[in-house]
């Protein structure tokens, strides 16, 4: 009898243990971080403008840094090298049609998100916000989306509409918000 | 008669189930061992005839030491992946599975395939960190010893490149074996931590709509995850088929979204930012967003749809002659579970229903099996599948019809468009060998 109720008395005892461990909640070992000690890893720019940083650039600066860091690989005035054009391209008609951010890319925040990212190939972020927007601004204005002495900044840069804007359709609405 | 004749002459009475010689599904099974004796082999290099047996020098002194770290047979070195750029030029990396080489439904971690935009990095596990903010209550930090001590999942999974299968959008079938037309998909069983456990550690603000997640490569490719697939199966994934997860596929974390485009599975991944937006980052905004007929383009195909290639016999893999033989293959879908696999012979007029090889897994590879009797003239063989979501994999026409193709052969690792799923044809000629065609 009083076995019998030690093994009960056992069994949920380690029902408790386990589902709270196997089966409900997590340890919680996450160490908050602050938003100073996140900050150089902070770089996305979202397509409204949110994330990008103080600074600004024209075209003529960024003339400057494109012969200096991306020449060598997108070729002079970025018409084409080892690695993609990053100037003109014929409207989108086909899968045969080449993909150029003129012709096809939605957003102009894409541009400062991606350089910052991943350019130079071989020494992503080595670039300083000043250098990234310059070449946004590069290559916009090489692309005529945007004056040859307009400035990009935080606020400039998110205005800028590409041509292509609407051109895409979603390809699953109910698995996208 | 010998038990071998009787077997075969009992295999040769069997009446087909389709057109060209397919049979039952479990034909073979039902004959036990003898039946499958009676099978021929595919050929990569000609067979020897049989000899009087004597012991090999193998058999006559030990052998060599054990490895700490176990090691193939060295006659197996020319099974490896295909690289696009072995020089690691300063462009994309493509590392290609060779399916017609493997069998079952795993990928060894070594031949899984990977797409590396600038190389594989060299992480310190130790330096490596998870970082989630964003519109969240609390942003938190995880190290990999941390995260190993949260309780896990294991789970198969395939993961598939969104550009798998890129030649077949060729206006002409391109001549290439199965590992170049669809190398870029493979399947392991991954163990980690549920992504839903961290997120709600975080505290989910109530404008959360997206995960951008980040990997620490030098690219630190982004992509944008809706929140719904992140608290559903997502997981960072720290093992894969029971070691850490190979520095190609991500080391020593990985995110895994069971199902979803590769590329969005993000690999060293570091960061996850929680948002009220898509990052529309370059992968999403440009390079997985195929172009339609008539110039608009999808954006956010999400999904790897159903899909079923036969691997054994393929291009490369050639007949040894009329006879027995088994045709496999592999088949997957995003959306669930593999609920049917039909064969056919004859480009399509008639199918026989393969063997599934249980069990069938969501979301992972599931091999399929039919017999089948050659008798050595001109057939066409295809495979097609249906999950458990109902969907069926489309034909070719169809899928032109629906997505397009290119107007000249592309080259075959180039990538006209993405998400191809449709139906391969292999056409097998007199003498054995196998070729890509469109029926």
């Amino acid at each position: 009898m009083f076995t019998l109720k030690l093994r009960t008395f056992l069994i949920f005892v380690t029902l408790a243990l386990f589902s709270n461990a196997a089966f409900g909640q997590a340890p919680k070992l996450g160490k908050p971080i602050t938003a100073a000690d996140l900050s150089e890893w902070d770089i996305n720019i979202l397509p409204d403008g949110t994330g990008l940083p103080p600074g600004s650039g024209t075209p003529a600066d960024g003339a400057r840094v494109y012969a200096a860091k991306c020449a060598v690989c997108h070729g002079p005035e970025a018409k084409g090298g080892a690695n993609a054009r990053l100037v003109g391209g014929e409207p989108i008609k086909s899968m045969d049609s080449e993909k150029t951010i003129a012709n096809f890319w939605p957003f102009s925040t894409t541009l400062f998100d991606y350089i910052r990212r991943a350019m130079p190939f071989r020494q992503p972020r080595s670039l300083t916000n000043e250098e990234v927007y310059a070449l946004t601004a590069y290559i916009l204005s090489l692309n005529k989306l945007i004056g040859e002495n307009d400035t990009m900044n935080a606020q400039t840069l998110p205005k800028v509409r590409m041509p292509n804007r609407d051109g895409f359709l979603i390809r699953f609405p109910d698995k996208t918000p | 008669m010998t038990p071998h004749e009787k077997a075969k002459r009992e295999l040769e009475r069997l009446a087909p189930v389709a057109g060209n010689g397919l049979l039952h599904r479990r034909a073979f099974l039902r004959g036990g061992a003898t039946l499958a004796g009676a099978m021929s082999a595919y050929r990569l290099v000609p067979s020897a005839s049989a000899q009087k047996l004597a012991d090999d020098p193998w058999s006559l002194a030990p052998g060599a030491a054990v490895p700490d770290y176990g090691v193939r047979s060295r006659f197996e070195n020319k099974v490896v992946r295909t690289l696009s750029n072995p020089k690691a030029e300063p462009r994309t990396q493509h590392a290609r599975t060779p399916h017609h080489l493997l069998n079952g439904t795993f990928t060894p971690n070594a031949l899984h395939f990977v797409i590396s935009h600038a190389g594989d990095p060299d992480i310190d596990p130790d330096k490596h960190r998870l970082v989630i903010h964003g519109l969240v209550k609390q942003p938190l930090v995880f190290t990999l010893d941390t995260l190993s001590r949260y309780p896990m999942v294991s789970r198969m999974a395939f993961v598939e490149c969104g550009g798998n299968s890129a030649p077949m959008f060729s206006n002409e079938p391109i001549q290439a074996s199965v590992q170049a037309l669809h190398g870029l998909v493979s399947c392991s069983e991954w163990t980690g931590v549920p992504l839903s456990s961290l997120l709600e550690e975080a505290g989910i603000d109530a404008k959360a709509k997206w995960i951008v997640a980040e990997g620490a490569d030098a690219p630190h490719l982004s992509r944008s995850v809706p929140l719904a697939k992140a608290l559903d199966d997502a997981m960072i994934a720290l093992y894969q088929n029971g070691e850490r997860v190979m520095p190609g596929n991500g080391y020593p974390m990985r995110l895994l979204l069971p199902g979803w485009e590769g590329n969005m599975n993000i690999k060293w991944v570091r960061r996850l930012q929680v948002t009220d937006q898509p990052g529309m980052t370059f992968y999403e905004a440009r390079t997985y967003a195929p172009i339609l007929p008539g110039g608009k383009a999808y954006r956010f195909y999400f999904i790897q749809e159903v899909k079923s290639f036969i691997t054994h016999p393929s291009p490369g893999l050639a007949l040894s002659g009329p006879g027995f033989y088994e045709i496999s293959g592999i088949a997957y879908s995003g959306n669930g579970r593999i609920s049917k696999v039909m064969v056919s012979a004859d480009g399509g007029q008639t199918w026989a229903q393969a063997a599934l090889q249980g069990p069938v897994h969501s979301k992972a590879f599931t091999r399929f099996r039919v017999p089948w009797r050659w008798d050595g003239g001109p057939v066409v063989l295809q495979s097609r599948a249906w999950d458990e979501a109902g969907n069926m994999q489309p034909t070719r026409s169809e899928l032109v019809a629906a997505r397009g193709q290119t107007a000249r052969p592309p080259a075959v690792t180039g990538f006209p468009s993405q998400h191809y799923n449709a139906i391969t044809s292999w056409a097998i000629e007199r003498g054995g060998e196998v070729r890509n065609v469109y029926a």
